[in-house]
């Protein structure tokens, strides 16, 4: 007879046969013979956060910068209920995560007993599927199909509930199988007429644009290599969702830079005018459209992307491409080079005018801010701290607001994998954790949180955790004392009635820093940013950075929404342009 | 809204919607209807009746035939939605008023009442399959198979012969001929 492990040992064993290296979690009484287990298994190293929802960003930041999925192990109960942000905001901008929980012994399940919760009740909305292990026959088969569920097709969070008397039960353990079939559910669906379809209405357009999201991210950097690629061969702009910056180099000069409610006046326009639009992983999220009856209306709309639901659920398409995005662009590319040899030069003239279009639009400058000397524009910051470390290879995190946009818009993305941001579900106190879990799988490279000083307080408790494995994440505080983005809407459309937007009796973030045991950094005025960015890029530990910042600025370029892409407010410098009148208002 | 102020969007045109019967296969396992009831619910399609139950002891297969509204749009989500429930196999989707396929719904009716009122409700129930389940002298159970409509309709008729229960399924679907959906 083969060996016995127990329901804890197999839970490992798993976890090793799927090359995990690393497990964000936190103990409790459901899962102590699974943290009774970890002393034997030294290729796993767990991170001890201070709570289960930072856990969940920790590994959903480790997973968006490494490729790989993310392990979180959290007890019954409160451990369960605490992780379901972080499952939910993994779920909307699909980050790979496999979620251990612990539940109550399988006789007491539905006794309402002590810790006891309906796990997989509550996480079946935010998870791809989950798990009740009530037969330990089932514990290891269920663990390596969360995990091929989790990493395939379009990716997201699942869980596993594994009852206590489940961790101590024994059984036999054999290595995974070959894979199982998919039920039916194969990736690729796409045909070479399909492309041949595509490539046709790429020659005939003559205002094209690709517009690219967070798949080319979740295909992996060999796509966003192949998607570099079909933008040289074709010659046409292209502009990217927030969730997809660094796929397409931003500095390069065929991107229009970031499009939607606060993209690029150029990108918008060029989505709007456009006659061709190629959506390359994207999902037609609110926030970029704007209002659908208006949205690009005269274009031919061709949608690439790994998700079959995902295909007229917003947008009705006249193509489309079931696919992983590298499988999809590369058999363009291919037939591209194949049956096009002259499509690079006579497609560069046949748009020609339309780059002259998109050059006046340009010239708007539609990112410009007033700058001062007296007080430090938070743009102004996030472009000197871009300048300051962009010769490095940096990640860069957030939290959600104001601070967030105004990282999309200043810092220039080169690489996929270095932007982690809660763009779907919009988490603030996402970024710090995240961080964590980004300088986890990066231990040497340079992991900038660019936060807002109310997001960043809903999960501060994580500086212990970087503070505990000295992990050098620099958190970057545009502190303004408003919940920006609320201020700002309610300034300009509920008649500047700024109804508990105002944090009073803010922390002092230097001491604040010192009590968690790293440095706090202060800057105030424009002068002395740069010395004290370089002291932080510097300082070998994490830093907490209090960047004080206008607290008046908004942040614009501003689609409201309910309008169209060619009705966009710029900033306060072009004046004229910049009332919301009437019915506009009503619909931001 | 009479004030939208901040309200990000407003819905603007309504569609025509068209009633559909979806029938889905899927592993019959904990939770599996929850699943799929919860999508419904969650992305806000409605359900107008719902009928499940193992149908391959074997594979462990259930299956699920749901009637729901929606517009064009909605319906194909609702397939694709489906499609990626993990335990799900196979989804299939008919318009009710498509000639080719088999709608029924089955109810159980209770009349209490004379023998000749009673008489006269089985009578009118004739068309639609009826069996006599109970017989007492004062009540009837009978039941009658037919469409969600004549259902709804003969339960508003009877009510004058004495009807005073009515429990009924939600529709079930096959399709006509030797074509098997696959």
């Amino acid at each position: 007879m083969s060996k016995l492990f127990t329901g804890a040992e197999i839970v490992f064993k798993c976890l090793e046969d799927q090359g995990v290296e690393f497990i964000f979690g936190y103990p409790g009484g459901a899962v102590l013979p699974i943290y009774d287990e970890l002393k034997n298994h030294s290729s796993l190293k767990h991170i001890l956060v201070r709570h289960e929802q930072g856990a969940g960003h920790a590994a959903e930041g480790y997973a968006r910068s490494s490729g790989k999925p993310g392990v979180v192990l959290v007890t019954s109960g409160p451990g369960a209920t605490n992780v379901v942000t972080a499952l939910t905001d993994a779920y909307m901008d699909s980050v790979p995560l496999v979620c251990i929980s612990g539940q109550v012994p399988t006789h007491l399940i539905g006794t309402d007993a002590f810790q006891e919760c309906d796990t997989t009740g509550i996480t079946r909305p935010c998870t791809k599927h989950n798990w009740l292990v009530k037969d330990i026959k089932d514990l290891s088969k269920t663990l390596h199909e969360a995990f091929r569920v989790a990493t395939t097709g379009r990716p997201g969070p699942v869980l596993v509930d594994i009852p206590k008397d489940i961790q101590f039960a024994k059984i036999s353990y054999s290595k995974p199988k070959v894979k199982k079939k998919l039920n039916g559910k194969s990736l690729n669906q796409f045909s070479q007429n399909q492309i041949d379809e595509l490539i046709n209405l790429m020659n005939k357009s003559k205002k094209p644009i690709i517009y690219s999201g967070g798949g080319v991210i979740n295909s992996g950097p060999e796509a966003s290599e192949v998607l570099r690629e079909l933008v040289e061969l074709t010659g046409f702009p292209i502009t990217s969702t927030l969730q997809g910056l660094g796929a397409y180099p931003g500095d390069d000069n065929q991107f229009l830079g970031m499009l939607g409610m606060h993209g690029t006046y150029e990108a918008n326009n060029a989505m709007h005018d456009c006659d061709l639009l190629i959506n390359i992983g994207a999902r037609f999220d609110d926030r970029i459209t704007g209002k659908i009856d208006e949205f690009s209306p005269k274009s031919k709309k061709v949608h690439i992307d790994i998700d079959p639901s995902s295909i007229n659920k917003i947008i009705k398409v006249d193509l489309s491409l079931v696919g992983d995005v590298k499988d999809v662009l590369k058999s363009i590319n291919t037939t591209l080079k194949k049956k096009n040899m002259n499509l690079n030069k006579s497609n560069k003239q046949q748009i020609s005018k339309w780059w002259e279009q998109i050059q006046k639009w340009r010239t708007k400058n539609s990112l410009h801010f007033k700058n001062s000397d007296e007080t430090i524009k938070p743009q102004h910051a996030v472009q000197r701290l871009y300048e300051l470390t962009k010769h490095k290879d940096t990640f860069i995190t957030t939290e959600v607001g104001q601070h967030q946009m105004w990282a999309a818009q200043h810092y220039k993305f080169n690489k996929p994998n270095r932007w982690m941001t809660s763009g779907g579900l919009g988490t603030m106190g996402y970024g710090l954790p995240a961080a964590v879990g980004v300088q986890i799988a990066h231990p040497e490279k340079l992991v900038v949180d660019i936060a807002g000083e109310a997001s960043v307080l809903m999960t501060m408790q994580e500086m212990s955790t970087a503070v505990q494995y000295n992990l050098p994440i620099k958190i970057f505080i545009l502190n303004n004392q408003y919940m920006g983005m609320v201020r700002q809407w309610q300034e300009l459309l509920h008649e500047k009635n700024y109804s508990e937007s105002y944090s009073e009796a803010l922390p002092d973030f230097i001491k604040l820093a010192e009590a968690y045991g790293c440095k706090g950094i202060m800057a105030e005025k424009p002068s002395e940013l740069d010395e004290k960015i370089n002291e932080m890029v510097q300082f070998d530990g994490p830093v907490i950075f209090d960047c004080r910042v206008d607290p008046n600025e908004n942040c614009f370029p501003m689609i409201p929404s309910g309008k169209p892409h060619n009705q966009m407010i710029l900033g306060p410098s072009k004046k004229e342009e910049n009332k919301i009148i009437g019915k506009g208002k009503a619909l931001v | 809204m009479a004030n939208p102020k901040s309200a990000y969007s407003v819905s603007t045109k309504k569609e025509k919607t068209d009633t559909h019967i979806i029938v889905v296969w899927v592993d019959n396992e904990a939770g599996v209807l929850a699943r799929v009831v919860g999508l419904f619910s969650g992305r806000g399609y409605n359900i107008e009746s719902l009928a499940v139950a193992e149908v391959d002891a074997k594979k462990n297969i259930s299956r699920i035939t749901i009637v729901t509204t929606g517009t064009p749009q909605v319906i194909d989500q609702i397939k694709l939605q489906l499609k990626k429930l993990v335990p799900v196999h196979k989804v299939a989707d008919f318009k009710r008023n498509d000639k080719s396929v088999i709608f029924k719904e089955m109810a159980l009716f209770k009349f209490v009442g004379n023998t000749n009122k009673i008489k006269k409700a089985v009578n009118a129930c004739k068309k639609f399959n009826v069996v006599i389940l109970d017989k007492t002298k004062k009540s009837n159970v009978i039941q009658i198979t037919a469409l969600r409509r004549e259902i709804d309709k003969m339960a508003k008729n009877l009510k004058k012969f004495g009807l005073v229960s009515v429990s009924r399924t939600g529709a079930v679907a096959m399709t006509r001929g030797d074509k098997v959906f696959n």
